[in-house]
């Protein structure tokens, strides 16, 4: 008798390549935004600031394309919100995974993220990202505020909800790294960003007899 | 087939994303747009002339005063005289305001000599363009003399030994007058240094940006005026026309609009932009701050970065003798810590300038001013605040004096200095200096004197380093000791914080790991308990 363990395909190659390129963008922006901000010294100040900026204008482009996708494939149906098990999927987090409970929402192709994935990732990719986007647009046209009719605009203001944005975004990172070690085993989730491949919790078990051939 | 297509396409654009800068620094380095503007707008030195003085035949003649050089150079320069007598440096007086209140001639007044008591203290006329003071013409040569001479010894030589009939000294003499009168030149640093350089009653004293290191300076202290460099002479900038040299500043700015010589061939080349335009940099971050801050703030890291300059003056300490004779301490740098008839003297060497809004007139008291003793009175300051017109943040020397007052007027007092004039340098007389001095201005003197915390300042505009000795972002862009931390009222990128915001920030990302560790923890412990089971 052997266990084959129960695999499906999650995550297509262009989501890979987009959590990856995504996460490469925020970790760059992070810490040359820090550097900015004057936490720390890295690369000095004008290269962190060149270097923020160009990767904030090819994370804003990049961005474009990754909600194009998000429509033309129908995935952003994966992120409507629902209040449905939810209550279940907090006390299996805070509770049930210490007792080895099976996740109450297992993954599959058609729902890949539990309801408080949906609404966290929701809140990131539709609130929390544009907010960081459109502020930090603002804040690195500054000087041509006064041309487009928007000197009413503090820069002081705009810094603080772009720092702001990036504190939670950093705060998200701790926590969705964490998270992705919750899986069938520690590295079956970050596999499955990188294959594509997600390990389910509960290998179906195939008897020998049901083998063909054998 | 469709979605590999998309990939690729992905890739392909941010690949290109990102390989654009080193793509872009792999390129042959064009200069930066400034440095290409100001390079075309400085072909060569204007070095020709049409003229050599020492074939003229109106120069071939005795000299036996002054007036008599002055009236042959006026034979042929017929406009010359009228058009200097129209200037401030034979006026002494400010054109822009109104009567003789503003001008070393007039009734300004600064915390180094104080005050010219209307051209009466004769030391300070040593530095008019007079053969003496305002009395006997103009002497061309200070400016236009390419031999340093000392005139009043010269002419006094040759009426001694002519009387005594020395022909051959005479003849001497009159040939070092011939050679000095026929070596005409246009300005150059040294002519403009004889008295620019010397300020304040010695070399390095007044301006920190001003001193003999810039008659030979190296480029890594002037980029400008460096021999080893552009040699530019001081009338490259300080553009020249009916004798009249653009750059003065007093109430009235030494530039009144922002324009480069692409959009005023005419105007003067007195400001940075002139030749560099208000966009010189490369990269457009450095452009966007061309608004706010002035070029100097950045490419002039420190002043008197080869002499160094006098940064304090305490007249309270002068009148110290000793044996009954007045004497000179020497300090560090070689430079006089204490002067009996001066008082006591600090110097500093490369100096960081201090940073205000500028809009490009500096607001000065005069005597007749009513001043606050209680505080530190600021005999000039440079006016401009955020946001108003042309104002932009510059560098300054900011020079601190104490310096002796009307405590019944609340006036500031000019004594009158000179030994010539009997002043205080010779009598160590306070209340006799003071009194003659004020009578000398027809200003009130009570007769009580005191002593005031003062500062006057000196936009600093020369000594331009090299671009490699620029400041870096840095300097100004840092949480703490940056050379902006006393300008307030705006947010400024590595400067400025929310202080709440950032302490919360950090404690809910503690929080976060704390959780995350905690919650890891339990699943170990819960699994291995499991196990066991």
């Amino acid at each position: 008798m052997t266990g084959q363990p129960n695999r499906i395909y999650l995550y297509s190659r262009y989501e890979r390549f987009w959590h990856w390129l995504q996460m490469a963008l925020i970790a760059v922006l992070l810490a040359t935004g820090l550097e900015v901000h004057g936490m720390f010294v890295l690369s000095g100040f004008q290269d962190a600031v060149n270097i923020h900026n160009f990767t904030g204008l090819a994370w804003l482009i990049a961005f474009f394309f990754f909600t194009f996708w998000m429509f033309t494939t129908g995935e952003w149906k994966q992120y409507i919100p629902t209040t449905r098990k939810m209550l279940t999927v907090i006390r299996y987090y805070s509770y049930g995974i210490f007792k080895g409970e099976a996740h109450p929402v297992p993954k599959s192709k058609k729902a890949k993220h539990n309801p408080l994935q949906r609404l966290t990732y929701l809140s990131l990719a539709a609130v929390m990202l544009p907010i960081q986007m459109i502020s930090g647009f603002l804040y690195w046209s500054y000087n041509s505020w006064a041309a487009w009719g928007l000197d009413f605009l503090s820069l002081s203001q705009v810094a603080f909800v772009h720092t702001a944005m990036a504190y939670a975004i950093l705060v998200f990172i701790i926590i969705h790294v964490y998270m992705t070690t919750t899986g069938a085993t520690v590295f079956a989730h970050p596999k499955a960003m990188i294959t594509g491949w997600e390990d389910l919790e509960e290998p179906e078990v195939v008897e020998d007899w049901e083998k063909a051939g054998s | 087939m469709q979605t590999s297509t998309k990939n690729i396409f992905m890739l392909a654009i941010t690949a290109c994303l990102a390989f654009l800068p080193a793509w872009a620094a792999a390129q042959d380095e064009p200069p930066a747009p400034g440095r290409a503007m100001a390079r075309q707008a400085g072909v060569l030195s204007g070095d020709w002339t049409t003229a050599d003085h020492s074939e003229m035949e109106a120069l071939k003649k005795t000299f036996e005063s002054g007036q008599q050089i002055t009236e042959t150079c006026l034979s042929c320069h017929s406009l010359a005289d009228d058009q200097l007598f129209h200037t401030i440096h034979w006026k002494w007086l400010s054109p822009y305001e109104d009567g003789d209140l503003v001008g070393k001639a007039g009734y300004s007044i600064n915390n180094f000599c104080i005050s010219t008591n209307k051209m009466n203290d004769k030391k300070c006329s040593s530095c008019h363009i007079g053969w003496n003071g305002k009395e006997d013409g103009i002497n061309c040569l200070v400016c236009h003399g390419e031999k340093d001479m000392d005139w009043k010894a010269q002419f006094k030589d040759y009426q001694f030994f002519k009387e005594m009939g020395e022909a051959e000294l005479v003849t001497e003499i009159q040939d070092d007058i011939s050679a000095a009168v026929t070596q005409i030149i246009r300005p150059n640093r040294q002519n403009c240094g004889s008295c620019h350089f010397n300020g304040g009653g010695g070399e390095a004293v007044k301006h920190g940006d001003l001193d003999a290191s810039l008659i030979n300076p190296k480029r890594t202290l002037d980029v400008h005026m460096g021999i080893d460099g552009e040699d530019f002479s001081c009338t490259r900038c300080h553009t020249t026309s009916k004798h009249q040299v653009a750059g003065r500043v007093y109430s009235t700015p030494a530039v009144s609009e922002r324009k480069s010589l692409v959009e005023d061939d005419l105007a003067p080349k007195i400001s940075c932009e002139s030749c560099h335009t208000a966009s010189p940099h490369k990269e457009g971050k450095l452009n966007d701050h061309t608004d706010m801050v002035a070029c100097q703030s950045c490419h002039i890291p420190e002043f008197a970065r080869a002499h160094a300059t006098e940064m304090t003056w305490d007249w309270s300490k002068a009148g110290k003798l000793k044996d009954g004779k007045p004497y000179i301490e020497k300090g560090e740098f070689d430079r006089p810590v204490y002067k009996s008839i001066k008082g006591e003297f600090g110097w500093e060497k490369d100096v960081e300038p201090q940073y205000f809004w500028y809009n490009g007139s500096v607001a000065a008291l005069t005597a007749k001013d009513v001043i606050d003793p209680s505080g530190v009175v600021r005999v000039s300051h440079p006016v401009g605040e955020r946001g108003e017109g042309q104002s932009r943040i510059f560098p300054f020397k900011v020079h601190w004096a104490k310096q002796p007052y009307d405590k019944v007027h609340n006036t500031l007092i000019t004594p009158l200095l000179s030994e010539e004039n009997n002043g205080y340098w010779k009598t160590f007389d306070w209340q006799d200096a003071n009194t003659r001095g004020m009578a000398l201005m027809d200003l009130p003197y009570s007769g009580e004197m005191g002593f005031v915390e003062t500062t006057y300042v000196f936009p600093t505009t020369h000594m331009v380093a090299p671009k490699e000795n620029t400041l870096s972002c840095r300097a100004c862009h840092r949480p703490e000791n940056g050379r902006l931390s006393n300008l307030a009222g705006f947010y400024m990128p590595g400067r400025d914080r929310f202080a709440l915001m950032d302490y919360g920030a950090w404690i809910l990302a503690i929080a976060a790991l704390a959780a995350v560790g905690l919650h890891a923890i339990g699943r170990i412990v819960a699994n291995g308990s499991r196990k066991e089971d």
